[in-house]
């Protein structure tokens, strides 16, 4: 990853004896299905080098907008405050907060070191309890990087009220599209979570689909027909080199997924017209046969523990989710309800399966227990696909494409309750989204 | 890159309307372009040894039900005449393209169309066309020929299509 920096986390002294002693209420519990949104506060950070004031402002902006845009927050506007916080280190007036009803508020300072080095500190507040919630952190990076010490602020947060892990200083691969229909050029791209910072990896002159992060997020897999026929293919983020995986002539391979150890990758190879799931040894470039049968079995996705894979296969006359052993042997099928599913996407807390679903006309997305127990779809519309997890299997992101000769598709996401559905604000049309692991 | 017969080259385009031309399709990177023939390739409709006959008269693509790989009686009919078409013009190769409409996912209907494409070729097989002449590709739903959204057009993208490549036999 290019941007990828090192930050340096520092435990701002004088706090960690407080937040120890602090029990306070300020908690969403985000199990519940629907939640009125936390009333928070995002005080101006202080610029308090004469460089410093553009970081700011623009970092107070992202982190508001990063924790209203999860559904969970609703940001008090600044033009209803009563105070100005003009000092990092000031006691903090809880009276005037309380009065707007801020039940959290966020105070931060930054600087521009003498080396160029941005230095960004925050403090997290309990309003009603009067006491900070979790110690002072302060982190260092180059000014450069400033969206990803806001989403870092963010992902403290949302993880002190929420008491889960954050998400937002993560990204996310997918596919650019540009265009007519009946020739759109596909080119790989990498954004930020919220969709800035777009950056491409490919170029439009073959088609490509379905990309997937490393478990690490320095290298992508995804099928390109570059060789002028669907072939699997790997690339280092950092580097933009790629390379072809189990290179062979007679055969079509795609669907390409890592193993969470990040050696392993199954995927799809379809030969004679039979598409089966295969298993490839990344270090010694050995192939193993996962799946059997004269059926489409597709779209392979492991369990965060490695051991079992899911997939879709229309053995049963039509496509349908099974679950195997990552070694193979015989699949158990967990999808019964009306319709077809397809696209089957293991959750990273290994508790849900996220897919896609068509039933009389439409596409949802929906999530099932691991046993196809307890199935909730999320969305509806014409055509709604190919779910990719956030990094805390709190968020879902997925294509959702429009109807009709000028139809195009365009990236959207999803709370896994079903509430807070948005459309992800990027420059032309994007599918096929992939989010990586929350970064290092 | 696979070379032009110059025999074709030297012949003149014939207008075909855009719906039944599918060489050069697909632009740098796909094998429609990488070994097709493109404009000026195609040779005379009325010579019945051109890629303009084969598209226009013989018929190069057939059409699948929703979710199917079986071949219609309509299919086998095209695909005989095809089959009869490469065996008495062994000059060319051809690359058999499958795939799909929009209503299913993306993965998948590269499997469909894997499948749709492979039940092409192995009906040429089986009409006598030499296997080492065949290649199969799949689209997936990747490249519509129609852009609507309601059966009239999807009905036209469920396509197997052969998509004739001159020169070098096997």
């Amino acid at each position: 990853m290019t941007k990828l920096r090192n930050f340096l986390i520092v435990v701002l002294a004088g706090f960690a004896a407080m937040a120890q002693a602090q029990q306070g209420p300020l908690r969403i519990e985000i199990t519940e299905g629907v939640i009125e949104p936390l009333p928070f506060a995002v005080s101006s950070f202080v610029a308090e080098t004469p460089g410093a004031s553009t970081y700011a402002g623009t970092i107070t902006r992202v982190i508001g907008q990063n924790l209203a845009g999860t559904g969970l927050f609703r940001e008090i506007p600044r033009d209803a405050f009563i105070s100005r916080v003009t000092n990092f280190d000031s006691p903090v007036q809880y009276a005037d907060w309380k009065a707007i009803n801020a039940q959290a508020l966020i105070t931060g300072s930054v600087n521009v070191a003498s080396d160029g080095r941005l230095i960004v500190k925050f403090r997290l507040f309990d309003v009603f309890s009067e006491a900070p919630l979790g110690e002072g952190l302060q982190f260092v990076g180059e000014p450069d990087g400033w969206r990803r010490m806001a989403h870092k602020v963010s992902d403290q947060v949302y993880s002190r009220i929420t008491g889960e892990a954050g998400y937002f200083d993560s990204r996310v691969v997918f596919v650019s599209e540009t265009g007519p229909k009946n020739d759109r050029r596909k080119r790989l791209a990498v954004m930020d979570y919220d969709g800035a910072n777009i950056q491409f990896l490919t170029d439009a002159s073959s088609i490509v689909l379905a990309p997937r992060f490393s478990p690490r997020g320095d290298r992508v897999l995804y099928t390109s027909y570059e060789t002028g026929f669907p072939q699997v293919f790997e690339l280092d983020v950092a580097t933009v080199q790629r390379r072809q995986l189990d290179v062979q002539t007679e055969a079509m391979t795609f669907a390409p997924r890592y193993a969470p150890d990040g050696l392993t990758v199954v995927y799809s190879l379809a030969q004679r017209g039979n598409t089966d799931i295969y298993a490839l040894n990344l270090r010694n470039g050995q192939r193993t046969r996962l799946t059997s049968a004269p059926s489409i079995e597709t779209a392979p996705s492991f369990s965060p523990d490695g051991t079992q894979i899911v997939f879709e296969s229309d053995r049963s006359g039509s496509q349908q989710l099974y679950v195997m052993s990552a070694r193979g042997g015989e699949p158990r099928r967990i999808s019964f309800g009306p319709g077809r599913y397809g696209t089957p996407v293991w959750s990273p807390r290994g508790d849900l399966i996220a897919f896609t679903k068509q039933n009389e006309g439409r596409f949802h997305i929906g999530v099932m227990r691991t046993d196809g127990s307890e199935e909730r779809l999320l969305t509806a519309s014409f055509l709604d696909e190919g779910p990719t997890w956030s990094p805390n299997g709190r968020v879902i992101m997925f294509t959702r494409e429009t109807a009709g000769a000028t139809g195009a598709p365009a990236l959207f996401s999803v709370d896994i309750s079903g509430r807070n559905l948005r459309r992800v604000p990027i420059d032309g049309a994007g599918s096929d989204p992939a989010w990586s692991p929350l970064l290092p | 890159m696979i070379h032009l017969r110059k025999a074709l080259l030297l012949t003149a385009i014939v207008a075909l309307g855009a719906c039944s031309t599918n060489a050069g399709r697909f632009g740098a990177g796909g094998p429609g372009a990488g070994g097709s023939l493109g404009a000026g390739g195609l040779g005379s409709i009325s010579d019945p040894t051109s890629v303009a006959y084969f598209q226009a008269t013989v018929g190069d693509r057939v059409l699948f039900e929703v979710d199917q790989a079986t071949l219609t009686s309509t299919a086998q009919a095209t695909l005989s005449e095809q089959a009869l078409f490469l065996m008495s013009n062994g000059e060319y190769t051809a690359i058999i393209e499958g795939h799909a409409d929009e209503r299913g996912t993306r993965e998948y209907n590269l499997a469909l169309g894997a499948r749709r494409a492979s039940a092409v070729q192995d009906y040429l097989v089986s009409q006598g066309v030499a296997p080492n002449r065949l290649r199969t590709v799949t689209y997936g739903k990747e490249r519509p020929l129609e852009v609507c959204s309601d059966e009239a057009c999807y009905s036209q993208n469920r396509r197997g299509v052969t998509v004739l490549t001159a020169g070098l036999g096997s």
